[in-house]
């Protein structure tokens, strides 16, 4: 059972408190200098200089799309009103995502300390955190780092006799994925379907009942009093050219160590899977790694030692996303990993606008075709030219991004793709109508097992005697294959003729 | 708790709260302590770290050792979970994976009566800021 793990390169920034701490009792968080930011801030910082700090420190949005968080600061502290907001959008809605859960579950003090900085730094006395009510834990967390902050006047009124109120409060989203689009987002907070609207107006300056309203991600939130306590030059140092500090990684599909992971900027994908990661489960070859969610694609075997940072994942066609890492071996099919995320997207789309709510069901219905065998070279035109349309046409940034499962599915896995529409073949073994289960008769002892289980009497055969298996019978279940102790029956992309 | 009124008094109660830990680390202390965290995120709690805790607290009284068993947020071994840290006095923190009552058990009898080493230690894979 004991694994030697030989990993290394790990710095947790963000994640610098969790599992380290009860999140349940705020005198552990200052013990480990919680609160300390906050009052370093307030005590000898003017908002300008502690944006000026973040703008230094090159700390860009953690949420996905990189945006400089100084910038950001700096535009909504302009934008002249007597009501702001700080936003902390905790709408995590990957598949196969959970940093902002870990952070807010391990550590709630680091967030609610940076949202009462960045009310400082923008001039807002109230805080909103945006989470979905699937996180029960993290909510019920949450509330009682902020009852305790509260009762310890690091949040509130006067907060450490500075004259600086904050205070924060809860705001329940219903799980929609479109929900983490922010625009959508302060819909929802505001009561209103949770629908996109056009950018600009941007959220600094009309946001939140029109007000002026900062939204940041739980992951940068995370990552802001280290840089003020630390200094900008030590965060700046840590990274890449263009893309600073750490990023947290949620490694999850075939891999060793699944897992919360946070490594510096620039760290290659190779190191992920194999130093930390482990490898791949069962010492399978490696295939794909899926990032970004459904707005992100496919990164392969040449990507492996790119640097991962903000541009070098645009230029390999996928996107940082929220930071979920799904790993994908041999037999992962990658037309169905496409049609995975487009069913993920149809449904969650919100409906407004036509090129994604109608554009990405054909998407759909077409991959559909192609994973049964029905597809015809047209429909691979057809793919890219409609995802085309749709990046071009959607009206907020999960339309515009949602043909990106099949875009970098297409781009890197063409021959995959051609094989089911030409050949009818899947070669990982996963769409049913493209291979047929395959009886070994040197390895078969004829013992049954497998006829017994069989749920639709596909399989014959005498007893002692090699068996057969009927492909046109055979509804692709697998029963068979998990019984057999003799590793006789295998996957193969021709079906086996009795002569 | 009473208000802090101030960045200073907020550094002060810091470095109580920070001695008072290292205090229970001493292992000259009489009052030194075995100090075990839990990892119960909502991952760690859904493969059974509630009961552990609930287990080493019961068992770690019951066989007089004076320890603090607490819970604290995602450790980030997810394929070991449930994980915990356990620090014996003026010793390295060692984090445990895979840990049901059995391994608890042995853990307590093994590690934290011998000091032996059990199967099951994660090493340490990262840094942090401190």
């Amino acid at each position: 059972m004991e694994k030697q793990i030989t990993q290394q390169g790990q710095l947790r920034i963000a994640l610098r408190n969790c599992g380290m701490l009860d999140p349940e009792n705020i005198a552990e968080s200052i013990a480990r200098d919680a609160y300390q930011a906050l009052g370093k801030v307030l005590k000898e910082l003017s908002p300008q200089e502690c944006i000026n700090i973040l703008k230094q420190s090159g700390l860009r949005g953690r949420g996905g799309a990189g945006f400089p968080t100084g910038l950001k600061w700096e535009i909504a502290s302009k934008s002249q009103s007597d009501q702001k907001y700080v936003v902390c959008n905790a709408d995590e809605g990957d598949p196969g995502a959970f940093m902002d859960r870990s952070i807010l579950e391990g550590d709630p003090h680091s967030v609610l300390e940076a949202m009462a900085i960045c009310g400082y730094c923008i001039g807002a006395d109230k805080g909103l955190i945006y989470i979905r009510a699937e996180y029960p834990l993290a909510i019920k967390r949450l509330r009682i780092a902020i009852d305790q902050a509260m009762e310890d006047g690091l949040l509130g009124k006067n907060i450490l006799g500075s004259g600086f109120n904050f205070e924060i409060k809860l705001r329940y989203g219903a799980g929609a994925f479109v929900c983490g689009e922010e625009t959508a987002l302060i819909h929802s907070m505001e009561g209103k379907r949770g629908e996109p609207t056009n950018k600009p107006p941007f959220p600094a300056t009309s946001g939140f009942m029109k007000k002026p309203t900062n939204v940041n991600n739980v992951e940068t939130f995370a990552n802001i009093a280290p840089i003020i306590l630390k200094g900008p030059d030590w965060f700046s140092s840590i990274g890449t050219k263009n893309s600073k500090g750490t990023k947290v990684f949620a490694l999850a599909g075939k891999i060793n160590n699944v897992g919360l992971i946070e490594v510096p900027m620039g760290t290659s994908l190779r190191e992920i899977i194999y130093e930390i990661g482990g490898g791949i489960k069962e010492d399978k070859k490696f295939k794909a790694v899926q990032t970004g969610g459904p707005s992100g694609g496919c990164l392969t075997e040449k990507h492996l030692d790119t640097p991962i940072d903000y541009e070098n994942l645009i230029e390999a066609g996928s996107m940082m996303g929220s930071g979920g890492m799904i790993v994908m071996d041999e037999n992962d099919c990658m037309v169905s990993v496409a049609k995975f995320y487009l069913d993920f997207i149809v449904g969650e789309s919100c409906g407004k606008c036509t090129p994604c709510r109608v554009g990405n069901k054909r998407l759909y219905e077409i991959l559909e075709k192609i994973t049964q065998g029905k597809g015809v070279m047209k429909d691979l035109e057809k793919l890219k030219n409609l995802s085309y349309i749709i990046k071009d046409t959607a009206l907020c940034g999960l339309g515009q991004t949602s043909p990106n499962p099949v875009l970098s599915t297409l781009e890197n896995f063409y021959d995959e793709y051609y094989e089911h529409v030409v050949e009818k073949k899947c070669r990982a073994g996963h769409c049913k109508n493209l291979f047929h289960y395959v009886i070994n008769e040197e390895l078969c002892v004829g013992c049954a097992a497998c006829k017994r289980c069989c749920p639709v009497h596909a399989i014959t055969g005498d007893k002692r005697m090699p068996h057969y298996i009927d492909s046109n019978i055979c509804i692709r279940c697998g029963e068979c294959i998990e019984k057999c102790s003799f590793d006789a029956i295998s996957i193969q992309l021709e079906p086996k003729i009795l002569v | 708790m009473t208000r802090i009124k101030s960045l200073d008094e907020l550094k002060n109660k810091r470095d109580e709260l920070k001695s008072a830990l290292s205090l229970l680390d001493d292992p000259d202390n009489p009052d030194r302590k075995v100090q075990i965290k839990v990892a119960m995120a909502t991952c760690g709690i859904a493969s059974g770290a509630r009961s552990i805790k609930d287990f080493l607290t019961a068992e770690l009284s019951k066989r007089n050792i004076p320890s603090v068993v607490t819970q604290t947020g995602c450790m980030g071994y997810c394929y070991a979970e449930p994980t915990i840290e356990v620090k014996l006095p003026g010793r390295e923190a060692v984090i445990f994976g895979y840990v049901d009552r059995i391994k608890a058990d042995e853990i307590i009898e093994k590690y934290i009566k011998k000091g032996e080493l059990t199967e099951g230690v994660i090493p340490r894979n990262y840094s942090t800021i401190d």
